[in-house]
């Protein structure tokens, strides 16, 4: 059986959920309200597992265009503020296509090994569509998870069905519990028929959603709880709605930024709602999800990627491409099983190895760093070539995965590079409380823009793993006395 | 009588698998209505649905050209408190 490394340094949580050390009490402590099978399978999953998240991949289709609310945060231009990047239009796919595409994938990336359908609207106010491709995969490609994400309302009438196919877990985006906080950002829903406004709407949503989830949760099927924190709107209240979603057994609550630039037109961009900034997300983040921070990778999905963190082979994949591919799956499903076993023994492999001692001084306090990869777990990329940071932290308990930060790529190379200053410092915004930024390599420009904003670039530690590497910077960081100092960025508000 | 996509509609596949006569189709630059084939929903529905589910104020005309879902209808906001609605939403 694969048994991860949940917690970094620390040995994997046994069967009773003893575990000895740091910060994995309190972990514990979360999954307490977990049901023993469900927990099992949070702790060996590729999606939850950071660890086992660099050795995995997944991928989404857009097959699902209806929605049938408004989000006001959404304008429709776009996918799913609730499930990706906003801003990201997918080309949508026939459930047909969806099929052909993802055996193409899978067939060609082995380590892909679990299916989404998350938009561009709501998988459920597309039943049809949504199911069609379910029902297809579950037949032709048995060693696929599948997943969707929704919005609640449709999801007490859609759970026979959902039950019925592959599906490893649902992922409900809750918002609120209270219909007055709804009405601010919810406008109105579509509901048997009819447009209903306002609370009323609100209401009905909320209600369906919680159903939704207790449906689910008395299957065995596990549902991840994903909420946009909107500063002003929600901010407080989603402790509460924390509270509420995890006695109903989700075994997961994803805080997520409300986004919202006027450009995108939604309601929210034009009128002016301000997004939280990243000290308001990290505390509710920390209050809501605690210490899971095996998951905190899992935040906004890269609905638009196809591949392993850090990379995208989407353009591999293109209609007319897979249109031309034979794809012989029982060949390729032999393949995949070979290559599965592998990660499997190489995450055991970690598992196994013996817990770091670092005999640190608890008063030292703890360091945000950036991390450059393209999976593996060690430190791979060029900090250029990055389209997204993996931040942890470092302190004398140890090293701990906090979240993924997203850049628009700094430099594409070529006769692209004239708006490379700019996009530098959107980099740079990006790593706002990260003190150091480990990368395989670096140029001399970017150098000298990071050190000059307080970020240490770092090219020292290619190809190490990713905590190791964390750790011997956090204690050069000591032995040069830097940590002696006022504490920099990150130092109000953090509980560890 | 019969309703009208126009092109402010952002072709977001919302209304065309209600409408219950078949009339709506996906059509570039925006989704159409086939002016024969729609009922308004008489005998079907009590509203029209397309008009009920569309996202976007204005894009549905009635057969006198008159927007089924006005400014301010979605937002819940109505154009004479934009202004004291936005102050609130950034105060926040
Ligand atoms: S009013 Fe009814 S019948 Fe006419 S297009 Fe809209 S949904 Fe179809
Ligand atoms: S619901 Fe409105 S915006 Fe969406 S496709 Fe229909 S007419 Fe266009």
């Amino acid at each position: 059986m694969l048994e991860l490394k949940v917690i970094n340094d620390n040995p994997a949580p046994s069967k009773k959920g003893g575990c000895s050390a740091g910060s994995c009490g309190s972990n514990d402590e979360q999954m307490s309200h977990l049901p023993e099978h469900i927990r099992e399978k949070v702790y060996n999953h590729p999606c939850y597992s950071e660890q086992a998240h660099h050795y995995f991949a997944r991928m989404h289709v857009a097959v699902a265009p209806a929605c049938n609310i408004q989000c006001h945060y959404c304008n429709r231009k776009y996918d799913c503020a609730n499930e990706s990047r906003p801003g990201v239009v997918s080309e949508l796919l026939t459930p047909d296509q969806a099929v052909k595409k993802v055996m193409a994938v899978a067939a060609n990336i082995p380590q892909m090994t679990v299916l989404g359908i998350a938009g561009p609207g709501d998988p459920l106010a597309n039943p049809e569509r949504t199911f069609d491709t379910f029902r297809q995969l579950t037949e032709k490609a048995p060693d696929i998870k599948l997943c969707v994400s929704t919005n609640g309302l449709s999801l007490p009438e859609c759970v026979d069905e959902l039950v019925k196919h592959n599906i490893d877990h649902v992922t409900i985006t809750i918002n609120c519990v209270d219909p007055d906080v709804g009405a601010k950002i919810y406008p109105w829903i579509f509901w048997n028929n009819k447009r209903i406004h306002g609370r009323k709407g609100a209401a009905i949503l909320i209600e369906q959603q919680q159903k939704g989830l207790e449906m689910l949760t008395a299957r065995g099927v596990l549902v991840k709880v994903n909420s946009v924190l909107i500063p002003g709107v929600n901010d407080e209240h989603l402790k509460e709605v924390s509270k509420v979603v995890k006695a109903k057994g989700a075994f997961l609550h994803n805080v997520m930024p409300l986004i919202a630039e006027a450009e995108h037109g939604t309601f929210y961009g034009v009128m002016g709602q301000r997004s939280p900034n990243k000290a308001e997300l990290q505390a509710l983040q920390d209050a809501c999800e605690g210490d899971m921070n095996m998951m905190r990778h899992c935040r906004q999905c890269r609905a638009d990627a196809v591949g392993l963190l850090g990379e995208d082979r989407g353009s591999e994949f293109t209609l007319d491409k897979i249109e031309t591919m034979e794809i012989d799956y029982a060949e390729a499903m032999k393949k995949r099983a070979v290559v599965h076993a592998a990660i499997a023994e190489e995450l055991n492999a970690q598992a196994a190895r013996p817990a770091q001692k670092n005999d640190i001084p608890a008063h030292y306090r703890p360091v945000l760093m950036a991390v450059a990869t393209s999976g593996g777990g060690v430190i791979n990329q060029h900090f250029g070539h990055a389209k997204e940071f993996l931040v942890y932290e470092a302190s004398p308990a140890g090293v701990r995965f906090i979240g993924h930060r997203k850049t628009d790529l700094y430099c594409s190379g070529g006769d692209t590079c004239g708006d490379a200053d700019t996009a530098l410092q959107t980099s740079i915004r990006a790593l706002e409380g990260c003190e150091a930024v480990l990368c395989s390599k670096i140029g001399y420009s970017p150098w000298g823009e990071l050190e000059a904003a307080g970020i240490q670039p770092n090219g020292e530690h290619a190809m190490e793993p990713i905590e190791d590497a964390v750790m011997a910077v956090y204690k050069e960081m000591i032995a040069a006395g830097k940590l002696d100092e006022a504490p920099a960025l990150y130092g109000a508000g953090n509980a560890a | 009588m019969a309703l009208k996509i126009i092109e402010s509609c952002v072709n977001c596949w919302a209304c065309e698998p209600l409408c219950p006569s078949g009339a709506i189709h996906e059509a570039k630059p925006h989704f159409l209505i086939d002016a024969k084939k729609c009922t308004e929903c008489e005998g079907d529905h009590a509203d029209p649905q397309c008009a009920s589910i569309c996202p976007i104020e204005g894009a549905i005309l009635d057969g006198l050209g008159v927007p089924l879902n006005p400014p301010g209808s979605l937002t819940g906001i109505p154009p004479e408190r934009l202004q004291a609605a936005m102050a609130e939403i950034r105060a926040r």
